[in-house]
């Protein structure tokens, strides 16, 4: 399935969104483009840091909620756009649901879990607890109500075309957000043969009942690192935090980088991938799943 | 001179939750100098024993999980540190009070923000949760602040002793606020920050004057020590192009 299809079926307006669920690894951001071009509108977004993309998201106007637990550039620090919405209401006025990285997993968890909260020691004594209405201190613990994606989108390594993906590196809460959501989009470096991925079930990320769609989108996480295909394009980063300052820059920016680009391959033909590309290789050993 | 003074908070043989920005300079610091036991958890899902080989602009960068003891799900890194199995916490702040608590969310009403920070991340987590915490930051008069107004990461609450323990935070708080200028302690069992040592080139006149409190000197406070040859050496390793470092003394 393309991009563009797989956004336009999956991701309606007023959809709750989960995405960047890695904090900086594998953050989809050929996706987050693709909503912004579809012109997505009323999302709420879910996720705990998704280095950049929730601000670009936030600046092109796509965005109703938030509910995340750090929102910026991570090695630039603030998120200009979401200074702009949350302090001005510009391009519009958003709803901010804070969380820390552990409350906004164990959210997930109590969606995965069906079950309508879950109860933890973090946050206790933190005002996060006073002004996000999901949260609620009761018996010395502090219960944090279940957070209902209705698609979780994943970039991972690579994957089969029935949805089976193998992702490594660290996880984030990329499994939680998969398993609280309704759907499962998956965005992938590598499209393989089912035998690639089954060879290695324990690295399966989510049931193949999970998945809608599966995207082939190499580069599809640009200019977020991708353990194995990617290095983290830094200079990319900076360049977003320096325009995004003004309203001026950022529409520019969005110009060139998602507008007037009209998919990945175009993209990359921009940027100097073969420079972030991953040159040498750092196999694991197989397991052997050998039975008799 | 923040990293060198931070790395000195890390005892051999500590869990150490790392964090972003400068703390990952303290700990590849610390790991080849005075520490070399210390183990970094990264709430990302890593752990490491030895700091990375490459520079890393997030502690999701490929050359932080090459070499990793254990790559796993953040609520697996949270699970250590919520069973007090993590020793030392950095957390990185825009403002601190007098008693460590630490405002990443607000400043203005919530409502309608005069300045909207990025949010908790995992600050709050490590706040609460971990044993003990420090914090890095730079020294300025709007950042070190009488009481903050937005709690988003704990530390010694209103700071009547025992404040913590009484509140059901787990871990022990903050022990040390490490800024540009100089290294502030709290008491053992919570309190007010004191001014526990100033850096080489300053004066004890010029911490009070950018701090927003009446601060307390401890007696006997004297001056940081410099950063050492192999302290610097391995900061210089580790930040080749002084990306984390630009424009501080080490």
């Amino acid at each position: 399935m393309t991009m563009a299809e797989a956004v336009a079926r999956f991701v309606p307006d007023g959809a709750t969104v989960a995405m960047g669920a890695g904090l900086e690894a594998l953050i989809p951001f050929a996706a987050g483009h693709e909503l912004i071009r579809q012109r997505r509108r009323d999302l709420e977004l879910v996720g705990p840091i998704s280095d950049a993309l929730f601000d670009q998201l936030i600046g092109a106007g796509c965005v109703r909620r938030v509910t995340a637990a750090w929102l910026g550039n991570v090695s630039e620090g603030l998120g200009h756009c979401y200074r702009r919405a949350c302090e001005h209401g510009v391009p519009r006025s958003l709803e901010v649901h804070d969380h820390s990285n552990f409350s906004i997993s164990l959210a997930l968890w109590a969606a995965a879990w069906n079950v309508p909260s879950l109860p933890t020691r973090t946050l206790l004594g933190s005002d996060i607890v006073r002004t996000n209405l999901d949260l609620a201190e009761a018996d010395g613990l502090v219960h944090v109500s279940a957070v209902r994606p209705d698609v979780a989108i994943v970039h991972a390594q690579r994957a089969d075309e029935h949805g089976r993906a193998h992702l490594w590196g660290p996880l984030g809460i990329t499994e939680e957000a998969g398993l609280a959501a309704e759907r499962v989009i998956v965005t992938c470096e590598q499209l393989v043969d089912a035998g690639v991925t089954l060879s290695d079930p324990n690295r399966i990320l989510f049931p193949e009942t999970k998945v809608v769609a599966v995207v082939h989108e190499p580069g599809g996480a640009h200019p977020s690192p991708v353990q194995g295909f990617f290095k983290r394009d830094h200079a990319f980063y900076r360049d977003y935090a320096q325009r995004s300052r003004s309203v001026e820059g950022f529409e520019g920016w969005l110009r060139e980088w998602v507008l007037a680009t009209p998919d990945r391959t175009t993209y990359l033909e921009r940027i100097d991938a073969d420079a972030l590309r991953v040159k040498q290789p750092r196999p694991s050993a197989p397991a052997d799943f050998g039975v008799e | 001179m923040m990293v060198a003074v931070a790395s000195r908070e890390i005892r051999d043989g500590d869990l150490v939750f790392v964090g972003m920005r400068l703390p990952i300079l303290a700990y590849a610091v610390a790991r080849n100098s005075h520490a070399p036991t210390a183990r970094g958890l990264f709430e990302v899902g890593l752990m490491r024993d030895q700091p990375a080989s490459g520079f890393l602009g997030t502690m999701g960068d490929p050359p932080n999980v090459a070499g990793a003891l254990w790559a796993t799900r953040m609520s697996n890194a949270m699970a250590l540190m919520a069973r007090g199995d993590v020793d030392l916490g950095f957390i990185g702040g825009a403002e601190v009070d007098r008693f460590g608590n630490l405002n990443t969310s607000y400043v203005g009403d919530p409502a309608r923000p005069q300045v909207k920070l990025p949010g908790s991340g995992g600050g709050a987590d490590i706040a609460i949760l971990s044993r003990r915490w420090v914090t890095l930051m730079s020294h300025e008069r709007r950042r070190l602040v009488e009481r903050v107004s937005y709690v988003t990461s704990p530390g010694h609450g209103d700071g009547t002793p025992g404040w913590r323990r009484g509140r059901g935070l787990l871990g022990g708080g903050p022990v040390a606020i490490i800024t540009t200028l100089a290294v502030l302690r709290f008491p053992e069992d919570g309190g007010e920050a004191f001014l526990a040592s100033v850096h080489p080139g300053h004066s004890v006149e010029e911490v009070r004057e950018h701090t927003g409190w009446e601060l307390r000197v401890a007696e006997g406070a004297g001056e940081t020590p410099t950063p050492t040859e192999a302290e610097l050496a391995a900061i210089r390793r580790f930040d080749p192009e002084g990306f984390w470092t630009r424009g501080q003394s080490a």
